[in-house]
């Protein structure tokens, strides 16, 4: 942990003294996750223990694509000496999303070759890789729309002893120090924060992207580096999944009389 | 053991989800024959009113630094103060300062956690919570198997129990670290009810035809003292602000009562807001899927029905 933090403040003085020549050299570690499509159907099997694949279509985690990603790849255009590297916990079947990531405009990924356990387990994973990577910067989805846990960015963040900034609508760098306006309720916030540092990422940050036809073809040739995972526990397993009640079918009320309407959510249903 | 709840300040303000957070705690606490107090990092004269809702103890440490929000430096005061209050249960909120210390709380503690928790754990057999996961459509049970545990209470799932009761407010003397992140400036949206936090969601969709006509959405939202939402291509086009969308992949909400507006019910949309208690659509077309997860509805034009409906609630209102 020591040698590392002495690297970090070696790296630092290097980007701030390379930065003042207007050229920014910097690490950027994306964390790409694998979820099953938007419409999927969402079912169960083996006694309602595990998410049932049959028929489902992955995606990458529409966060990490849609605005980590795009964002990074931003910073990139803007300082092109900037590394984009992706990581992903997954066995050989969350590939094709990470092709489809590197598609876009990552330029080297890695798949740490593990079944997902619990968040914890996925946090200990990156962190192991970002340690060794001596990363400026690592971007995460703001939740993966499967299991919408939030947890990653700030258990990377606590294992390397960084700064973690969640839900970020807008990410700049000045100064050498990177600017964030994060959403907070009923409001933004706006951080400045040294690096290294993670970044949560959310809708504001970037506008979705396509892969053109050169990114494709790139994209078959990209490193795409498979490593084996460290050994650690998790703290949580799955007992059970189930679905929430069916409604019990809509009351219609005549457009002519939106006043018994109001009176069933008053009266009825005592919501007003 | 023992059980303690993390409670969210603005403005020396205790916050409505940390009310829930503190009643959810203190039933937690009753359930394994054990006290519940919290913890509260900054100032507010507040906190003995958590007494009311089961807390017997605020641990507090009240410096004007703290006033600006930093996880990694919450995280570490919590940890320290935990060496002598000794709790093994840990209950945030789940906003977004809970998402960004209780992360950072269960490495430092190895402390498993479950985030989005909908229910009280059920504790017969281990330590199993109940939470919400596909971002509304549908729930899973997670066992944590440490013995420090970590809850994060989504806003609005469970009703808040009253007792009477005054907490017994300790101060805490901990040596703060430098926070690394220097909060810049807090833009609050002046006189909205934040969307998560919201007891009643006026949400209007594409239906509506143009930003100019929102006008019936937030005079219905401000009549009930709603907060106001729209679906995702309403934000797309900037008809209205990116914090308003709600969906699979924008807020996921779960208000006593949704109210949508033009909107058609697609699947990523119902996944955000199908938690709620009641749900209200009216839409022009009796086809929308919406129908099928609504409790209530009207098809007809918008433009006609919501004026009517302002009217009605206005009699209403006057009529109590
Ligand atoms: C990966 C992915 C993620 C997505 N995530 C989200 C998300 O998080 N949230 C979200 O909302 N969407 C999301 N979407 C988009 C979603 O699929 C729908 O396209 C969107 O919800 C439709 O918005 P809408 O209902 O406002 O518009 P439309 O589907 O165009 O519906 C407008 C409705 O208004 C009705 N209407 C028209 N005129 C009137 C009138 N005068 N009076 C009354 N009713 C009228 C119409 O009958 C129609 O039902 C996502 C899509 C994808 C592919």
């Amino acid at each position: 942990m020591e040698l590392y933090l002495q690297s970090i403040s070696v790296l630092n003085y290097f980007r701030n003294k390379i930065y003042k020549n207007n050229y920014l050299i910097m690490k950027i570690l994306i964390c790409i996750s694998k979820t099953p499509d938007t419409t999927s159907k969402i079912a169960f099997t083996d006694n309602n223990s595990k998410f049932s694949t049959d028929g489902v279509q992955w995606i990458i985690n529409p966060y990490d694509e849609w605005y980590a990603l795009v964002r990074a790849i931003e910073i990139k255009e803007a300082y092109p000496s900037t590394v984009l590297h992706l990581v992903n916990v997954g066995g050989v079947e969350s590939e094709p999303i990470i092709r489809k990531a590197l598609a876009l405009g990552g330029e080297e990924a890695i798949r740490v070759n593990s079944d997902v356990a619990d968040s914890f387990y996925v946090a200990s994973q990156i962190a192991h890789i970002a340690k060794e990577g001596y990363y400026d910067l690592i971007f995460t989805g703001k939740e993966t729309i499967d299991y919408n846990g939030s947890s990653i960015g700030g258990m990377i963040a606590e294992f390397l002893d960084i700064p973690f900034i969640s839900h970020a609508v807008k990410f700049d760098i000045s100064d050498g120090n990177a600017l964030v306006v994060r959403e907070i309720e009923g409001g933004e916030e706006i951080d400045s924060a040294p690096f290294p540092l993670v970044v949560s990422c959310q809708k504001g940050m970037a506008e979705q992207r396509i892969p053109n036809m050169k990114g494709i073809m790139g994209s078959r040739t990209k490193p795409l580096k498979v490593v084996e995972p460290i050994e650690i526990s998790p703290l949580t397993s799955v007992v059970s999944f189930d679905l929430p009640p069916a409604k019990a079918g809509v009351k219609l009320v005549s457009a002519d009389h939106p006043e018994e309407l109001v009176r069933l959510l008053n009266e009825e249903a005592k919501a007003i | 053991m023992s059980v303690l709840i993390f409670i969210d300040i603005a403005e020396g303000k205790i916050k409505k989800a940390s009310f829930e957070a503190a009643s959810y705690g203190a039933e937690i606490a009753q359930q394994l024959g054990t006290s519940a107090s919290a913890i509260v990092l900054g100032k507010s004269d507040e906190l003995s009113t958590l007494g009311n809702y089961g807390i017997s103890k605020v641990y507090n440490l009240s410096n004007e630094s703290l006033h600006h929000f930093d996880a990694q430096v919450f995280t570490k005061l919590i940890a320290d103060a935990n060496e002598t209050i000794g709790a093994n249960v840990f209950v945030f909120s789940n906003t977004t300062t809970g998402k960004s210390i209780a992360p950072r709380l269960s490495v430092r503690l190895k402390a498993g956690l479950v985030s989005g928790a909908v229910d009280l754990p059920d504790t017969t057999n281990g330590f199993v919570v109940k939470k919400s996961v596909f971002s509304g459509k549908a729930f899973a049970h997670i066992a944590i198997n440490s013995e420090i545990k970590i809850i994060a209470l989504n806003p609005n799932s469970i009703s808040v129990i009253k007792t009477e009761g005054v907490a017994e407010i300790v101060d805490l003397n901990l040596e703060i670290p430098t926070a690394k992140i220097a909060v810049q400036a807090v833009n609050k949206i002046i006189g909205d009810v934040p969307l998560s936090e919201a007891d009643i969601v006026v949400s209007g969709g594409r239906g509506l035809k143009g930003p100019e006509n929102w006008g019936i959405v937030t005079d219905l939202a401000k009549l009930l003292g709603a907060a106001t939402a729209c679906s995702r291509p309403v934000s797309d086009i900037h008809w209205r602000p990116h914090h308003e969308h709600v969906g699979q992949t924008g807020l996921a909400i779960a208000p006593n009562l949704y109210i949508a507006i033009g909107i058609s019910g697609a699947i990523q949309h119902l996944a955000g807001v199908n938690r709620s208690k009641t749900i209200v659509v009216i839409n022009k077309d009796p086809e929308a899927p919406f129908f099928k997860a609504a409790d209530y509805g009207i098809v007809g034009d918008a433009f006609e029905v919501v004026p009517k409906m302002i009217d009605a609630i206005k009699k209403l209102k006057e009529s109590v």
